[in-house]
């Protein structure tokens, strides 16, 4: 089944399926919610080792990975609660302030 | 075919259970409920029905376990009182509004403290706003009836919410009544195949329950989609009433009203009080005054346009509530009447008794008292007082 959200905003009583239920499964990716940030992960990509532990570490699957390579943070989604930088042995994630 | 049995309210809607025989039902033990699910753990532990019973450790369990249940797709019923509902209370809201059709006893009892185990209608009161359907029964024959035509009220596709069916702790749950049965056949044709709306385990057709409202903001809208629902159940709950009429002999509406065509002054009352005030029409009616009854059966949704309808004959009202709600112009089913009455053309006096707090007797005396307030009303053409207590020391 289809799923469009775009026009989410303008929806007006009933146009919503009942019981808020969505016709869809897996699909929170849709939902940005990364803009709650106070501090944002940035990689140092030179120091990463490709170790893993970040993205076992993540509670937001925020850690973007393919073929055992880390490949970046998915800001969409990161919460900014720093784990993975506490996690990382080589020091390759720091946590900055969030600019807006 | 049906037969005549003698068992006590909470029995005969263990037995309306096990007639429905439910896919699901999650519950919690808690006086005076406990009777419904232990004798339906009987029936279960006997194979009568084929439902899986899931024993929990709290009500909040127990009324999270039927969300998910219901939510997956099965037919849920529990059964629950006072602090057991109180304990539910956060998990009520999300079932209504994921809207699921669950059915649940309520066996009134009121909330503590002081620690009391005994009737009122203050627990079920403090749910009104949950976005449950909410139906009173006056007796073990309506508690009965009423749990089999409630399946199909929460299962109508017009519909989809779940139905609370409230009767009196210890006076209907605990004492024996005579009533008559339908045949398991009957009961299993009247409800008919549980065709759920949604079911979570479907891996063909994935779906998502109980999302994120999020800052997108649909939460107004669904809540007035909810209140919609609920509202457009009233003619459900008629039509689903009379039908069970044609099968049982027994037809319901949203209200019953007692010798009210040509009353003077009327009572409205919820639950097993109604039957006793039943009998006090019958002694006034034979002494030549002119009273009648309105017993409300559905109070959420509230049917404001048979109140009002059925009260526009009487010249004064008296509302019986069985809770009270401190600092507030009366107790809630006075709130809502006077209300309804208040856009009508005769707005007629009307004024409440709260009685039977905590258990506390309610005998034919205190209500022939309330109507002799309601005839000096009308011989005075004045209201004395609008808030008065039935029975209290005071
Ligand atoms: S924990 Fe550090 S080194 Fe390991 S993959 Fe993540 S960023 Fe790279
Ligand atoms: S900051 Fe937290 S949410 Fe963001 S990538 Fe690191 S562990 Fe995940």
């Amino acid at each position: 089944m289809s799923w469009d959200i775009k026009n989410l905003k303008k929806w007006k009583v009933g146009d919503h399926p009942a019981g808020a239920l969505i016709p869809t499964g897996g699909n929170a990716v849709e939902y940005k919610t990364g803009g709650w940030r106070s501090e944002k992960p940035r990689w140092i990509e030179e120091k990463c080792t490709h170790c893993m532990i970040c993205w076992v570490f993540c509670p937001d699957t925020s850690i973007e990975v393919k073929e055992s390579k880390m490949l970046g943070i998915d800001y969409d989604h990161c919460k900014g609660c720093g784990i993975c930088a506490e996690e990382c042995p080589t020091d390759a994630i720091v946590m900055e302030e969030e600019e807006k | 075919m049906s037969k005549t049995v003698a068992l006590t309210g909470n029995l005969a809607c263990a037995h309306a259970m096990r007639q429905i025989n439910p896919d699901v039902v999650a519950a919690y033990p808690i006086t005076p409920q406990t009777t419904i699910v232990e004798e339906f753990s009987t029936f279960v532990a006997n194979g009568q029905v084929d439902t899986e019973y899931v024993t929990v450790e709290s009500e909040h369990s127990a009324m999270s376990a039927c969300v998910g249940a219901s939510a997956a797709g099965s037919r849920v019923i529990t059964a629950t009182s006072s602090q057991g509902l109180a304990l539910m209370w956060e998990i009520l809201y999300i079932a209504s509004a994921l809207r699921l059709p669950i059915v649940m006893h309520n066996v009134n009892r009121t909330l503590a403290g002081p620690i009391n185990i005994h009737c009122d209608h203050q627990d079920s009161m403090g749910a009104r706003d949950s976005g449950w359907i909410q139906i009173h029964c006056e007796n073990a024959q309506e508690a009965y009836d009423t749990t089999i035509q409630a399946i199909r009220i929460a299962e109508d596709n017009r519909v989809r919410l779940p139905v609370l069916v409230c009767l009196d702790g210890f006076i209907i749950s605990h004492a024996i009544d005579r009533l008559d049965m339908l045949d398991d056949p009957e009961v299993k044709k009247f409800v008919g195949e549980f065709e759920p709306a949604i079911s979570m385990l479907d891996p063909e057709e994935p779906i998502t329950v109980g999302p994120f409202d999020g800052l997108h903001g649909q939460f107004f809208e669904f809540r007035r989609a909810q209140e919609l629902a609920t509202l457009g159940s009233l003619p459900v709950i008629e039509e689903i009433g009379k039908e069970y009429g044609a099968v049982s002999g027994r037809p319901y509406g949203l209200i019953e009203e007692y010798k009210l065509d040509d009353a003077e002054i009327a009572i409205v009352v919820l639950g097993s009080t109604a039957g006793t005030t039943r009998v006090v029409v019958d002694s006034l009616r034979a002494d030549g005054v002119k009273a009648g009854l309105l017993k409300i059966r559905s109070f959420r949704p509230f049917p404001i346009k048979q109140i009002t309808d059925a009260l526009s004959g009487v010249k004064a009202v008296a509302v019986l509530d069985r809770s009270l709600s401190p600092g507030a112009i009366g107790a809630p089913v006075f709130q809502e009447v006077r209300s309804a009455l208040y856009d009508s053309e005769s707005r007629v006096p009307i004024i409440n008794f709260i009685y039977g707090l905590g258990g506390r007797d309610v005998s034919m005396g205190l209500i022939k008292e309330a109507y002799t307030v309601l005839s000096d009303i009308v011989k005075d053409g004045q209201v004395k007082q609008t808030i008065n207590y039935l029975g209290l020391r005071e």
